[in-house]
């Protein structure tokens, strides 16, 4: 460790001394370059996601390279091969031979599971490294493709999860809560999430009234809230995407209904900044169970400036590809190399810890960190805080919300 | 026979693609096309030779592709097993459609709209029913063999296409020549005057339901054992039924080579599109939308048509 | 399930939701009547519309009901030019190439909105946003009581329209029989373009009531065609007494259907009672027979 430390900064000197006297174009010319593929939904149904994926995933480039490259590779700069899977599994999958083809040593993919799970078996024929930025699915990692790394969560660790410290925020409030009610959106994510807690929850002691799945778009949410009121659950859980979760939100205001509180698991109020300024009045005391930063971190905080200066939303898509962009920044960097044979076995060793999440030690096992969870958010006074787990909480749970 | 000719070389030519194409993106650039050729194909059938517009054809599709994933995944049979019942199901289903839409006399935008309906109905179920893998979708386990039905690398899942492709391309070359092609197509010109010299025409139109069913579900079974996934929205969400007709319609429909033309020119231009644009989201479906458009505006009976044109102006 | 305590607020809701399905369907079944085309591009003109009435209130304050004074003149104009400008071009008298032009137009209009817009979704916050109505111990949210009546205004606009003025009967006339209306002087081109602006300009109408309940992305119009479709059909082609009840029917065959069957499943009833009608009764509820 120690030498690996002194010739990185003994690199870093002749760079930044080189830096002074060479012109910067000629310094570009000499370090090599190492290309990374960055495939994203971009258009199609899911773009908006896309592009907060493919903005985090070029933020972590630039900051990369502004620190001066890959240092093992003698200051090697990184390059971002961007490339559109319109929403669709088989051009994701095109887009991936075609960014390896041009010479990426890494792909940084997909968003959704569906299209990830093509990009990654595309990956797979070459051997390339292949980081999951976001894509819930368990069915992702464990397929015995030894390319395929993800170092969030999947939806089984969130879900797990989400019921343990609802158990928690619960017991800590004197138990009050008997009843839930899942409202989940029809595809992989959503229907994961709710059968896994489904399952899970009257294990706890909670009585689950109703699971309503739903479909993209649902255009009208008064029928869902009617039922919601018929049943009278303490606690509502939605498992939804943004534009839905808008207007189910929206619709339980208009239709009055009251309970204990409102517990989203991935995605929701709660870890939605847009959300919070549009309707910081719904937003109020929401709870969420979801990826995010680690507040109690200066990097996290000064990522989310920089995003902001960007005018983009610091979302979950952002910090998830910025840190599957810089996983695999680091695992070159360790390796000393873009092998690709290399570049995988730094990863399935890797102990990486730059990545400002309320994370565990990093760990790899069959492609998934083990370090990787979820937190516990809440909107209390217009900010969105950290409540669980405790290390890296910023503010108290508020449970059952106050009245009116 | 020229034309039989004409297509075995076209043919004898894509066999040779991996053998000279020595990129693997542009090896998949040609495989997706020829895919886009074969849906074009399989609607050609039906909407070219018969008339009869679908705008519902993932129906047939998503039926292949989850029939070969749920034998497989459900009952652990055989991929090969599976690619006979997914294309014979498919058939199945389009006859049982053709039966009910030909029994009410459903033309025009009538049938295209109630191919659309059944197809979102299917869509539905299998996001409902639990052996689809509902929401969740359904995953075929990875074992790149050829016992498995499964592709090692792009080269042979290639070949598997195009085999399935030629068949159905010559499917059509028979069906231009026989007796059943003429007939069909004399229903589709004024089906009145067909039956006045005897053509029952719900039979010539079941028959095309079944061929075009048949080579849609084959598609669909392709499709699963390359991508491995499937979900609702993949196996008959209305994306692939737009694929399949856009296809055609672009190349000249009602020709043997159209679905062809148009399916090459159609991801030639998206991959143009795509290199010339630059990054900005959006921008290369811009390019794609219009040049779309320029081209209804401009060859009004597709890139056949203009074929024609220029055999015509050479002749002249 | 069943019990009344849901089942009375649950088909109120319905017709209200309803009602603004109509309210997208008018349009539509009007282009269909007199141009014979399926207008792909539907969706997406519904999506330009919402951004109309989107931007007006972001940059100008305006209240989206305010907004019915200048969106749905300025949809037809677009829907006018279009019609003229580039689908009577394109069809060259085939229907397939109209097919193919509206797909492209689609393509391009939301790719373009994609492009300048970007993805996010917008929403507009209105004062009345969240207010509701009581009625029959179930609470409709204001936004869709007034799009109900909205809608109810609006079909009996387009009746009277097509019945008493010149347009109008010059409307029906190219609708039923093409030549003969040519031959007597009228000019087919611009009763086309009159027919798909006015089309267009109701999806104006829809927008400015939709607005306040619902949000817009550049792929909003993807949610409202097929059922827009089915309306039409359910209504018959062409009429707007029939599009006014299918919307209304729709509506309330979602909502019980969801009760009944679960929100996801529940859908299922839609395309159900579609492929019932295109068989057994495909002139539609209020069409005649051909």
């Amino acid at each position: 460790m120690a030498t690996r430390m002194n010739r990185r900064g003994f690199l870093g000197t002749t760079a930044a001394t080189a830096g002074v006297l060479a012109a910067p174009g000629i310094l570009r010319a000499q370090a090599e370059t190492v290309k990374v593929g960055l495939v994203h939904p971009v258009t199609g149904a899911l773009a908006y996601s896309g592009n907060q994926c493919r903005e985090g995933a070029l933020m972590a480039i630039e900051d990369i390279n502004a620190a001066g490259g890959i240092k093992s590779l003698g200051g090697a700069m990184l390059e971002g091969l961007v490339a559109d899977s319109q929403s669709k599994p088989e051009v994701g999958a095109a887009e991936t031979a075609k960014a390896i083809e041009g010479g990426a040593a890494g792909i940084v993919a997909g968003y959704a599971s569906s299209i990830t799970l093509a990009t990654s078996q595309e990956a797979a024929k070459t051997n390339t490294p292949h980081i999951v930025d976001v894509g819930v699915s368990d069915k992702i990692v464990g397929r015995d493709l030894p390319n395929v790394f993800r170092l969030g969560p999947g939806y089984g660790k969130i879900a797990a999860f989400a019921v343990d410290n609802l158990v928690a925020i619960n017991e800590g409030a004197g138990s009050p809560a008997k009843s839930v009610m899942i409202i989940h959106e029809e595809s992989a994510f959503g229907t994961g999430t709710a059968g896994l807690l489904a399952e899970k929850l009257p294990e706890k002691g909670f009585e689950v009234l109703d699971v309503i799945k739903h479909a993209n778009p649902t255009r009208d949410f008064t029928n869902i809230a009617l039922q919601v009121k018929a049943a009278q659950p303490d606690i509502i859980i939605p498992a939804q995407y943004y534009n839905e979760y808008v207007l189910f939100a929206r619709t339980l205001r208009q239709q009055r209904i009251e309970m204990q509180g409102i517990y989203s698991v991935l995605g929701g109020a709660a870890s939605s900044f847009k959300f919070v300024e549009e309707f910081p009045e719904a937003a109020a005391y929401i709870m969420d169970c979801n990826h995010w930063y680690n507040p109690l971190s200066e990097e996290a905080l000064r990522r989310r400036a920089a995003a902001e200066e960007k005018g983009l939303y610091y979302t979950y898509e952002v910090y998830l590809a910025y840190n599957a962009v810089a996983l695999l920044a680091d695992a070159m960097e360790q390796a000393g190399s873009a092998d690709k044979e290399a570049v995988i076995e730094a990863l399935a060793a890797s102990t990486w810890d730059g990545h400002a999440m309320p994370y565990g030690p990093t760990k790899f096992v069959d492609g998934q960190n083990e370090g990787g969870q979820p937190v516990n958010t809440q909107v209390l006074d217009g900010k969105i805080e950290v409540i669980l787990p405790p290390d890296f909480a910023s503010a108290e749970a508020v449970f059952p919300m106050p009245k009116g | 026979m020229t034309k039989l000719l004409a297509l075995l070389a076209i043919f004898a030519a894509l066999f040779c693609a991996p053998l000279v194409i020595g990129s693997e993106f542009w090896l998949n650039t040609v495989l997706l096309a020829l895919y886009a050729a074969l849906l074009g194909q399989a609607w050609n059938i039906l909407g070219g030779y018969g008339g009869q517009f679908s705008f519902g054809h993932a129906l047939f599709f998503g039926v292949g592709a989850y029939s070969v994933a749920v034998l497989q995944v459900e009952l652990g049979l055989s991929a090969w097993l599976g690619l006979v019942v997914g294309g014979a199901l498919a058939a199945v289903v389009a006859v049982i459609v053709g039966f009910l839409t030909a029994r009410y006399g459903l033309r025009g935008s009538y049938f295209a709209l109630v191919t659309l309906a059944f197809a979102e109905v299917f869509r539905i179920l299998s996001n409902s029913v639990s052996w689809t893998g509902a929401g969740e979708g359904i995953l075929i386990p990875l074992d790149q063999r050829l016992a498995a039905l499964q592709f090692p690398d792009t080269a042979s899942a290639y070949w598997a296409l195009w085999a399935i492709t030629l068949a159905c391309f010559l499917a059509v070359w028979r069906l231009e020549r026989s007796r059943f092609g003429a007939r069909l197509m004399a229903v589709r010109d004024n089906e009145d005057a067909a039956a006045a010299i005897g053509v029952d025409a719900m039979q010539v139109k079941l028959g095309a339901m079944a061929l075009s069913g048949l080579f849609m579900g084959l598609a669909g079974v392709f499709y699963a054992q390359k991508f491995l996934y499937l979900d609702p929205a993949i196996a008959f969400g209305p994306e692939k039924s737009v694929e399949a007709l856009l296809v055609p319609i672009v190349g000249g429909i009602g020709t043997l080579f159209g679905p062809l033309l148009g399916a090459f020119a159609l991801h030639g231009v998206a991959e143009i599109a795509r290199e010339t644009m630059g990054d900005a989201p959006g921008l290369n479906m811009i390019v794609y939308g219009t040049i779309l458009v320029c081209m209804v505006l401009f060859l009004p009976r597709g890139l056949a048509g203009l074929g024609k044109h220029v055999r015509r102006a050479f002749r002249a | 399930m069943f019990d009344s305590a849901i089942l009375v607020p649950s088909v109120l809701n319905g017709i209200t939701t309803g009602a603004l399905y109509a309210l997208v369907a008018l349009g539509l079944t009007l282009i269909y009547g007199v141009l014979h085309i399926i207008n792909f591009a539907h969706g997406a003109l519904l999506m330009v519309a919402l951004y109309m009435v989107y931007f007006l209130w972001k940059l100008a304050g305006l209240d989206p009901y305010w907004s019915l004074l200048i969106v749905p003149p300025a949809m037809f104009v677009i829907g006018y030019a279009l019609q003229r400008l580039v689908i009577t071009r394109a069809s060259h008298g085939r229907d397939e190439n109209i097919l193919l032009v509206t797909l492209g137009l689609a393509i391009l209009i939301e790719n373009v909105a994609l492009y300048l817009f970007s993805s996010d979704t917008q929403v507009v916050d209105t004062p009345y946003g969240f207010d509701v109505v009581e009625m029959f111990g179930a609470f409709v949210p204001y936004p869709k009581v007034v799009a109900f009546f909205g809608a109810l205004a609006t079909a009996a606009a387009l009746w009277a329209f097509i019945r008493l003025t010149d347009l109008g009967r010059a409307i029906r006339a190219v609708a039923r029989e093409k030549k003969g209306a040519r031959l007597v002087g009228i000019e087919v081109g611009h009763v086309y373009a009159m027919s798909f602006g006015i089309g267009v300009g109701v999806l104006g109408i829809a927008a400015c009531l939709l607005m306040p309940s619902y949000y817009v992305t550049p792929q909003v119009g993807h949610g409202f065609v097929l059922i827009a479709f089915t309306i039409v059909v359910l209504g018959g082609m062409g009429s707007f007494t029939g599009a006014l009840i299918g919307g209304l029917v729709i509506g309330v065959v979602e909502a019980v259907g969801g009760l009944w069957l679960g929100e996801s499943l529940g859908q299922i009833g839609i395309f159900a009672i579609f492929i019932l009608i295109l068989l057994f009764r495909p002139q539609g509820i209020m069409g005649h027979q051909a």
